[in-house]
């Protein structure tokens, strides 16, 4: 048997309002099918749930806004005979659960209704700092496990949530999101930012020769390349490909670049772009492609919400050559990129024009120190320099 | 086809990626991107709407030739196939 949970889509997220399930009870259900559509502040997404099995019961209905970690669903899985204790006797509100993977094995000697209480001492003598019940907070550690992150969000949500449930306004609700996730990142990553200049002539050199033969459809954009160099080099120094929790540094396995995609009417989304060292530059291309009309048109998938190890962010568009980024916890790293420019540039004793562009790294002085920040900006120029490689 | 017919199109190609834009006050003889916010990616669509809609292969290198509303509409004007349609 196993809860499937309202997952927490990004750092920003404390609650999601169930739209709709996409499935009945008694429908299979395998991992990565879309099972629900949750609507965040930030926008709507399509969930996913990531075990299989038989969905047995809903225990939220299309309406209601609960908090992350909430049980919705109860999957019984395959093999599993069918269960006849209640939903409530199963999950108590107060349960904790973690966020990832969204469907949630229920631990087989955990007495049901009685939910045993997993937190750090750390995060315990802050909720007892601020006056929270640890008992109401939701855990998305290991385990379901309260972390100090999960501490400082339920106090945010204590603060702010009747204030914001007055604005009905997507834009503003957003605005609010981004506001806590960015005002907690800086209270609580110690920042360090690296900058360095990048010579273009030969990726976009490459480019044009391989937008030659390329019908419109199949043409890249020089950003593809930026953010494959980015993957590629996450490789070389993988601590900045990590995640910090509960006041340890946890490495991600895979190498899943965020993306910071402007919405139309203001805001921005960072979703994933998953395995993105992996893929071919085509490839790549047209999930970015794929990836920027989704978040636009507000039909992203929970994965990809949840899943960046790092963000990239690109200004250039915008006209202004370097942008230091805020971290987006848990991640330990964001990668900027300016616009390109022509600027004179020292080729073999002579002074030259060339178009570059500047690089930048936002990273988390707990994770790494400026030494590894700047092999991993010289890893992105490098692999720049052999595009045919990328 | 007419150059209005062009026109109306290429303002239908803009709307549909940015649905924000005002096109009623769009200036033709303005630059399209200090007008309306696109990125390179939402210039790339740009682009494939006018294939897919007047089957004309646009190459990167005439993307300077599509500054404005009034270049657009010229520019796919002079393309040969097109005017025989």
């Amino acid at each position: 048997m196993a809860q499937f949970v309202m997952p927490q889509l990004g750092a920003d997220m404390t609650a999601g309002k169930l739209l709709a399930w996409r499935k009945k009870v008694g429908d299979p259900v395998k991992r990565g099918d879309i099972i629900a559509d949750v609507e965040t502040d930030k926008a709507d997404i399509e969930v996913e749930v990531f075990s299989a099995g038989v969905i047995e019961k809903f225990l939220v209905q299309p309406g209601e806004k609960v908090p992350v970690g909430t049980p919705l669903a109860i999957i019984r899985q395959e093999g599993a005979a069918e269960t006849t204790e209640s939903p409530k006797e199963l999950t108590g509100p107060a349960s904790p659960a973690p966020a990832t993977p969204l469907a949630v094995p229920l631990p087989p000697t955990a007495p049901l209704g009685t939910p045993r209480l997993h937190i750090s001492p750390a995060a315990k003598k802050l909720a007892a700092h601020y006056g929270l019940d640890p008992a109401s907070i939701t855990g998305t550690g290991p385990g379901g496990r309260i972390t100090l992150q999960d501490v400082e969000r339920a106090e945010q949500a204590k603060t702010v949530q009747p204030e914001i449930e007055g604005q009905p306004d997507r834009q503003a609700r957003m605005r609010h999101a981004i506001a806590l996730a960015m005002a907690r990142s800086k209270r609580e990553i110690p920042h360090y930012y690296l900058s360095t200049t990048i010579e273009m002539t030969r990726s976009l050199a490459w480019i044009a020769q391989a937008n030659l033969k390329r019908s419109v459809e199949e043409r890249l954009v020089y950003g593809v390349l930026l953010l494959k160099a980015v993957a590629l080099a996450l490789r070389e120094t993988s601590e900045l490909n990590s995640k910090w929790s509960d006041g340890k540094v946890i490495p991600n396995a895979d190498v899943h670049v965020g993306v910071a995609i402007s919405l139309r009417g203001g805001g921005l989304v960072a979703p994933a772009l998953h395995h993105a060292d992996r893929l071919s530059v085509d490839e790549l291309m047209k999930n970015f492609r794929d990836l920027v009309q989704r978040a636009r048109a507000g039909s992203l998938r929970s994965s990809e919400l949840s899943d960046p190890t790092i963000t990239v962010t690109s200004l250039g568009e915008q006209g202004v050559e370097a942008v230091f980024g805020v971290i987006y916890p848990p991640q330990v790293a964001l990668v900027g990129f300016g616009k390109i420019v022509e600027r004179p540039w020292s080729s073999e004793g002579q002074i030259v024009s060339r178009p570059v562009v500047t690089a930048t790294l936002s990273a988390d002085h707990r994770v790494s120190d400026g030494h590894r920040g700047a092999l991993f900006l010289a890893a992105i120029d490098r692999r720049l320099q052999e595009p045919d490689t990328l | 086809m007419t150059k209005e017919k062009i026109r109306e199109i290429v303002l239908r190609a803009l709307g549909q990626i940015a649905p924000e834009a005002d096109l009623a006050q769009f200036k033709p003889n303005l630059r399209i991107r200090d007008q309306v916010d696109l990125d390179s990616m939402d210039m790339l669509n740009f682009i494939i709407a006018l294939h897919k809609e007047l089957k004309v292969e646009i190459p990167e290198a005439d993307y300077p030739k599509l500054l404005t509303l009034d270049d657009c509409t010229e520019y796919l004007a002079s393309r040969q196939e097109l005017l025989a349609k």
